[in-house]
């Protein structure tokens, strides 16, 4: 990610990690990615959502990782978690019946109602980049309660339509999806590099609603594939806090991997 | 009777040229040593099945010996780009590579239809996703009770051969895994021949001790292979940890086909065994031993 940093002592990273986290306010059960939202939960955990259980789609739930994750299924996941599960039992028992209440997600694309592409560029029967393809994402999309987006923005990742729908988001038709039944509810936050987005709920469409310290909201335009719908109460993204910083370069990321 | 054999003598016997073969684990005990090996023997027209296709997967590919790919995510964990694999989706180079794609849970649940004998097996998922549309193994169902909920079913997936790293095993093949499960368990009751490599070969007693542990029992189990280090650069939970530092080389290896195939030479074709392989790592092995975490006792009961 960037090592760009950003005016008044703290990087975008910096930024994004600690907007993110604070999205998390009050959750519990929060299915975690490798890098970044490993960060934004151990943050989360230590400011805003105390009770907060890390649960991994390796077959991990109450994880407390000792050192920052190599990958999704680091072994540092594993030694003093609450419970290790098989994959099944994880995707059967914890997310499709219901009790995973926050998600994170990332992808190549996203369009403007928060749906994700991670599977190719181009034709899926002839791809320019073929990429990792579904994982969980498919799954997490329609049960997480609430999916939590991190992407870094720019004009061919914000795009108009996508090339393959691999993850769901909202429809365009809010009648359609609460008829649904689906315990997810698509996705509700969006952090970038640039500001935060919500999704407006007469329509489904993604929203901005801050921008960070520094950010215009021509930078944004131009780095995204639509032209973005934005609140009427539009503010800046509060900058991260003194503590903030501070448990993320002392206890989260010292060597700066993740956030310089 | 024990099935104790030698990878080149499990290899040789159990899995065939064409043969569907499965060499399970996410992340953690992935058996590197069979991959190898099956390089090393030359097979041809796999269809090689795997929730996360990764290193192991993009060598095999890049060796030539597989031609279709079944799988829900693909790529280095944590690094990038799994490139032989790429090259041969996006360029046909050298040649074609059939794909056929699920999500992690349609691949799961394909091996729990597999390993139950059921038909298919219902899940709640690719609602409004394209991948139903580009595989046609992934069908939409309506539930023939009342609610008549729409799912999508998958039907089950029966490896010809599943190969399963283990921390221990009997000589017999009852198998005892800890740390991340993956669905080892489910692809092996699926599977036609199960080949199971382990750390260490041990006494029944040591598995009688503590049989919720036992993962895998030898009643499915055809051979069994003692090869310590086997899942290196993967890792054995409580044995060694992942060599992240080779992950992030092959990045560089498999960019290039010819750094690649030098690596094959060098790593695979040039050794006779996986024992060559561990002796050729070096030091490299001793930063990888981590502290230790015993687990605490529980009582069984003794009820004689």
């Amino acid at each position: 990610m960037s090592t760009a940093s950003a005016s008044n002592g703290h990087t975008k990273n910096e930024m994004m990690i600690v907007a993110s986290a604070r999205a998390l306010v009050g959750e519990r059960n929060c299915f975690v990615g490798v890098g970044l939202p490993n960060i934004v939960c151990n943050l989360a955990q230590r400011t805003v959502a105390p009770e907060l259980q890390l649960v991994y789609e390796a077959g991990v739930f109450g994880a407390r990782p000792a050192r920052l994750p190599l990958s999704i299924g680091d072994p540092t996941l594993v030694s003093g978690s609450t419970a290790v599960t098989s994959m099944f039992e994880l995707f059967a028992f914890y997310l499709q019946a219901g009790l995973i209440d926050a998600a994170f997600l990332g992808g190549a694309q996203i369009d403007r109602f928060g749906n994700l592409n991670t599977t190719v560029i181009g034709e899926y029967g002839k791809p320019k980049v073929r990429l990792p393809g579904s994982g969980g994402a498919c799954e997490i999309a329609i049960h997480a309660r609430k999916i939590l987006v991190i992407m870094r923005q720019a004009r061919r990742s914000f795009v108009e339509r996508l090339d393959f729908r691999t993850s769901p988001g909202h429809s365009g038709d809010p009648a359609h999806d609460r008829a649904r039944g689906w315990f997810g509810s698509g996705p509700t936050t969006v952090v970038t590099d640039l500001g935060t987005y919500g999704f407006d709920e007469q329509t489904g469409e993604m929203t901005l609603l801050t921008v960070h310290p520094g950010v215009t909201l021509a930078e944004v335009e131009e780095n995204t594939g639509w032209k973005p719908r934005v609140s009427e109460s539009i503010g800046e993204t509060p900058r991260p806090t003194g503590e903030e910083l501070r448990l993320i370069r002392t206890q989260l990321d010292p060597e700066g991997v993740y956030t310089s | 009777m024990s099935k104790v054999a030698t990878m080149r003598d499990a290899v040789a016997d159990i899995v065939r040229d064409g043969d569907t073969v499965a060499i399970e684990g996410f992340t953690h005990l992935i058996c590197f040593a069979a991959g190898h090996e099956i390089i090393r023997q030359r097979k041809r027209d796999l269809t090689l099945a795997r929730m996360t296709p990764d290193v192991i997967y993009d060598q095999m590919i890049g060796a030539g010996v597989a031609r279709k790919l079944i799988f829900s995510w693909l790529g280095n964990p944590g690094v990038g780009s799994l490139h032989a694999v790429r090259r041969r989706i996006e360029h046909a180079d050298p040649e074609p590579l059939e794909i056929e794609e699920y999500s992690h849970f349609g691949m799961v649940c394909r091996y729990v239809a597999g390993a139950s004998d059921l038909p298919f097996f219902p899940i709640r998922s690719y609602y409004e996703s394209d991948i139903p549309r580009v595989n046609p193994n992934i069908k939409p169902m309506r539930s023939p009770f009342d609610d008549g909920t729409e799912v999508y079913v998958v039907p089950p997936l029966k490896p010809d051969v599943t190969i399963v790293h283990a921390q221990r095993a009997t000589a017999t093949g009852d198998t005892q895994i800890w740390g991340l499960l993956g669905c080892q368990k489910e692809s092996a009751f699926a599977a036609e021949r199960v080949i199971i490599v382990c750390e260490e070969v041990v006494d029944d007693a040591v598995v009688r001790r503590d049989p919720n542990r036992t993962i895998i029992p030898g009643i499915v189990v055809d051979a069994v292979v003692e090869q310590p280090f086997a899942c290196h650069p993967s890792y054995a939970q409580g044995y060694y940890d992942r060599d992240n530092a080779f992950y992030l080389e092959w990045e560089r290896i498999s960019k290039d086909p010819e750094s690649l195939d030098g690596w094959l030479k060098e790593w695979v074709y040039g050794l006779e065994a996986h024992a060559e392989y561990v002796e050729k790592l070096g030091d490299r092995r001793d930063s990888l031993k981590p502290g230790t975490a015993m687990s605490g006792e529980v009582d069984y009961g003794d009820y004689s």
